[in-house]
C-alpha cells in the first residue's frame, strides 16, 4: 500500500532523494529550491541517508562537483532555481556532452533583472536546448514521481543524459498537498542499482574524460549526443508504463484533458494546468467543446504526438510562462507551431499567450479569457498571434 | 628514505611522452615531478583546467595520462575534483572500496589566481582530501600570453603590452601562496625546479600524503611567453630562487618553514635580464622599474624571513 502523506513540492522531492540515497549531493542554496538540500541535510544529520553532501560555494561549483562525481560513477544530484541555473550554464552543456545522468530538480523561478524570486519558467526554458531531458510537474505528486522517472530515463544505458525535473517555485514547491508516497522497497526495485564501467574510479581501467576535440571528430561526437536524445524518445514510454504498473499513476508525454471532441484547446505546463482544468470543467458544463494539453516531457519534444493530438482541434492557445524575446512568441509556442506545420489542412490556428511572469497570479478568469479569445481565433477574427495575458494597462 | 633522482625517474611515467607541449615548457616538467612523488602502487584521478596542459596532453583520441583524467572547464577544476573525491569517499564508505586513490587538481595561474579562484577557495575550505597544483607561468599562455593577476609587474604581455605611454603590466603579482595559507589548510608549499628536483619532489610527496587539502604553487616558466631560450629553464628557475623573487618555503599545519636561503642574495635584475618580456626595463630612464621590483622583493623576503623565524 502506498503511504499517504501531506508534503510541499520541495518536501516531496527531498523525500524522493532520501529514498534514492544517492552517492553524492552537491548543492548551493537558492530560493525557492533551498528546502531540498536543507531537508536533505537533516536526513543526513539524523543518519537517514549515507550520501556525500558537498556544500559548494556556488551553483557553478555544485554542478562542477556533480560532473566530477558522475564521471566517477556516482549517482549524483543537485537542485536549483533561476540565477543558480544561469550560473551553471556552461556546465549544463558539459554535463550533457559528457553524457552524465545527473538529476536536477529545478524549482522554476524568474530571472533577474529586475530581481524577482517568484515563479515563471524563464530559467528552465532558457536551458531547454542544453541537451538535458526536461520533465514538468503540475503538482507535488508529479514532482515526486518525476524524480524517479527522470532517474530511469537519464540512467538508461542507451540514453545517459542529465535530467531537469521542473516544478513551479512557491506554487507547488511551498504548497502543501496530499501525496501518495511509494514504499522504499518498491522505489529501490524501480530505480535499481546504477553502475558505469566508464568511471574515473575503476582500478582495472583508468580513463581520460573531457578531451580537446578537433573539427574532424567534434561533429560526430555531437551527433552521438543527438542519438542519445532520440533513444530517450524511444525508452520513455516503457518507463512510464513500468511506473504506471508500480503505482497506478499512468503518465505519458502529455496529459490530454477533455480533448476527445475539443475544438478549442490550450497547451500549458506545470501548476497552472490545475487552474485551467477547472475552467475546462466549467466551460464543458456549459456545453463548450474545450480541452487542455499539459506537457510533461518537454525535452525530448514529443513533436509527432503533439501534432496528432491537435489534428482535430480548430484553435489552440499555447501558454508560455517565459518569453523568448524573439518577437515571435514564447518557446513552447515556437515548438508547438513547428510541430503542427505538416498537418496541412488539419492544421489548427495557433496563438500564444505569455502569462504569469515573475509570479503574476493566474486565475480562472484569465484562463476563461483565453478560451473566449480562441472563439475569435476560430472564427478567423482574432487579433495578434503573440500576446500577454493579465497585463495591467 | 633518502631522495635519489635516478631511482625516482626510473619509476613508470604517469604523464607519458608524445604530448604536444612546447619544448622547454615548465608545465610538463612540473606535472611529471608532482606525479612522480606518488607511490607507484597508488592510483590517481587528475583534473586539469582548460589550459596549455589540457589541450596538449588530451587531444582526442590520444591521452598522455596513464592515470584517470578529467577536464571539465577553465574555472572549476578544484570543484570538479572535489566531486570525484566525494564519489570516492562514498564508494569507500558505502561499498567497501579498497584501492587507494589520490586526487589532484591542476591549473595554470589563469585557472588558479583568476578565473578558478572561487572554485579553489571553496574546495580547500570544504576540506576535500586533494592536492591543488598551480603551474604558474605568469600569464594566459594558452590564449597567447595575456596578463593574469600572477604576472609580474612591468612584464610585457599581449593585453598589457609595452607601449610608448604604458610600460607593460601596471599591477603587482598577486601572492596566491599566502592567500592559500590564509585558508588554514594542512599543507601549502611554494616550489620550482632546482638541481635534482628534490624540493619539488618532497613537497609533492607531503602534499599527496598529508590528509586533507594541500596546495602547491610551482613556478613553471614558459620560454615563449617569457622570451628566453628553451634550454635555459633551469637557469631561470635558479635565478628566481637566488634573487628571492620566488622563495622556496612551505607551511605545515601553520608552521612556516624556509627551505632555501641563498648564500648571496642576487639582485633582481639578474633574474629579469635574461627574459625578453622585461627587456624594456633595462632601457635608460627606466631604472625606477628595477628599483621598484627590487624593493618589493626585499620587503616580501624580509617578511618571509620573520614568519619563518630566521
Amino acid at each position: 500500500m502506498a503511504v499517504k502523506d501531506r508534503l510541499t513540492g520541495n518536501e516531496a522531492v527531498a523525500y524522493a532523494v532520501k529514498q534514492v540515497n544517492p552517492d553524492v549531493f552537491a548543492a548551493f542554496p537558492i530560493t525557492p529550491s533551498t528546502d531540498v538540500p536543507m531537508i536533505f541535510s537533516s536526513y543526513l544529520a539524523n543518519g537517514e541517508v549515507t550520501s556525500e553532501f558537498v556544500l559548494a560555494e556556488s551553483e557553478h561549483s555544485a554542478m562542477s562537483a556533480c560532473i566530477g562525481a558522475a564521471c566517477s560513477g556516482a549517482r549524483t544530484l543537485t537542485a536549483t532555481s533561476a540565477c543558480g541555473l544561469a550560473l551553471m550554464w556552461e556546465l549544463l552543456y558539459v554535463a550533457s556532452g559528457m553524457r552524465l545522468p545527473i538529476m536536477m530538480p529545478v524549482i522554476n523561478r524568474a530571472f533577474s533583472a529586475p530581481l524577482n524570486i517568484n515563479c515563471d519558467h524563464s530559467d528552465s526554458m532558457g536551458a531547454r536546448d542544453t541537451g538535458w531531458i526536461q520533465l514538468y510537474a503540475e503538482n507535488n505528486q508529479e514532482a515526486y514521481d518525476n524524480y524517479f522517472i527522470g532517474m530511469r530515463i537519464g540512467e538508461h544505458k542507451d540514453v545517459l543524459l542529465p535530467v531537469m525535473s521542473c516544478q513551479d517555485g512557491f506554487i507547488t514547491s511551498h504548497g502543501l498537498e496530499n501525496i501518495d508516497l511509494i514504499e522504499d522497497d518498491k522505489v529501490k526495485k524501480f530505480i535499481g542499482n546504477y553502475s558505469n564501467e566508464v568511471s574515473l574510479i575503476n582500478p582495472k581501467h583508468p580513463v581520460s574524460m573531457g578531451p580537446y576535440d578537433i573539427p574532424f571528430y567534434y561533429m560526430e561526437h555531437k551527433y552521438q549526443q543527438v542519438q542519445a536524445v532520440k533513444n530517450a524518445k524511444k525508452v520513455i514510454p516503457g518507463i512510464f508504463k513500468e511506473f504506471g504498473e508500480l503505482t497506478g499513476r499512468k503518465y505519458s508525454w502529455f496529459e490530454e484533458y477533455k480533448m476527445e471532441d475539443a475544438e478549442r484547446a490550450i497547451i500549458i505546463l506545470n501548476s497552472s494546468a490545475g487552474t485551467a482544468k477547472a475552467v475546462v470543467d466549467q466551460l464543458r458544463a456549459k456545453g463548450e467543446k474545450v480541452g487542455l494539453i499539459k506537457i510533461r516531457v518537454y525535452r525530448p519534444f514529443p513533436m509527432e504526438e503533439i501534432a496528432a493530438a491537435l489534428s482535430k482541434v480548430k484553435a489552440v492557445a499555447v501558454m508560455d510562462k517565459a518569453d523568448s524575446f524573439s518577437n515571435c512568441g514564447g518557446p513552447v509556442y515556437t515548438d508547438v507551431r513547428h510541430a503542427c506545420y505538416d498537418l496541412g489542412e488539419n492544421r489548427p490556428k495557433i496563438i500564444n499567450f505569455i502569462y504569469g511572469l515573475g509570479g503574476r497570479d493566474v486565475q480562472m478568469d484569465n484562463i476563461a479569457h483565453v478560451y473566449e479569445e480562441l472563439k475569435k481565433t476560430m472564427a478567423g477574427s482574432g487579433g495578434e498571434l503573440y500576446r500577454y495575458l493579465g497585463l495591467r494597462e | 628514505m633518502a631522495y635519489n633522482l635516478k631511482e625516482e625517474v626510473s619509476k613508470p611515467e604517469r604523464l607519458s611522452g608524445g604530448h604536444r607541449l612546447c619544448a622547454g615548457c615548465g608545465a610538463g616538467t612540473a606535472i611529471r615531478g608532482v606525479l612522480r612523488a606518488l607511490n607507484v602502487e597508488d592510483k590517481a584521478v587528475c583534473g586539469v583546467a582548460t589550459s596549455c596542459l589540457q589541450v596538449s596532453s588530451f587531444l582526442y583520441p590520444y591521452t598522455a595520462w596513464q592515470d584517470s583524467y578529467i577536464h571539465c572547464a577553465f574555472e572549476n577544476v578544484a570543484a570538479t575534483i572535489s566531486g570525484a573525491e566525494a564519489a570516492y569517499q562514498a564508494k569507500k564508505r558505502r561499498d567497501g572500496f579498497k584501492d587507494t586513490y589520490k586526487f589532484i587538481a591542476i591549473g595554470g595561474d589563469g585557472g588558479t589566481y583568476d578565473i578558478g579562484f572561487q572554485s579553489l577557495s571553496g574546495a580547500m575550505e570544504r576540506g576535500h582530501d586533494m592536492v591543488y597544483v598551480c603551474y604558474d607561468n605568469e600569464a594566459y599562455m594558452n590564449t597567447g600570453m595575456q596578463r593574469s593577476s600572477g604576472t609580474t609587474e612591468f612584464a610585457h604581455t599581449t593585453t598589457a603590452p609595452v607601449g610608448s605611454v604604458i610600460p607593460g603590466k601596471q599591477q603587482r603579482k598577486k601572492d596566491m601562496t599566502e592567500i592559500m595559507i590564509a585558508h588554514n589548510i594542512p599543507y601549502i608549499a611554494q616550489t620550482t625546479f632546482m638541481t635534482n628536483f628534490r624540493d619539488m619532489h618532497e613537497k609533492s610527496y607531503k602534499a599527496h600524503y598529508t590528509p586533507g587539502p594541500a596546495f602547491l604553487n610551482i613556478l613553471a616558466p614558459c620560454p615563449r611567453g617569457w622570451m628566453y631560450p628553451n634550454e635555459d629553464m633551469m637557469a631561470i628557475c635558479k635565478l628566481a630562487i637566488d634573487t628571492c623573487t620566488w622563495p622556496l618555503y612551505e607551511v605545515i599545519e601553520g608552521e612556516w618553514i624556509l627551505n632555501y636561503e641563498p648564500k648571496t642574495k642576487l639582485p633582481v635584475e639578474d633574474y629579469l635580464k635574461p627574459q625578453g618580456r622585461f627587456s624594456h626595463i633595462f632601457k635608460p630612464g627606466n631604472e625606477w622599474m628595477i628599483e621598484k621590483l627590487q624593493k618589493d622583493v626585499d620587503t616580501k623576503w624580509e617578511m618571509l624571513l620573520k614568519r619563518c623565524k630566521k
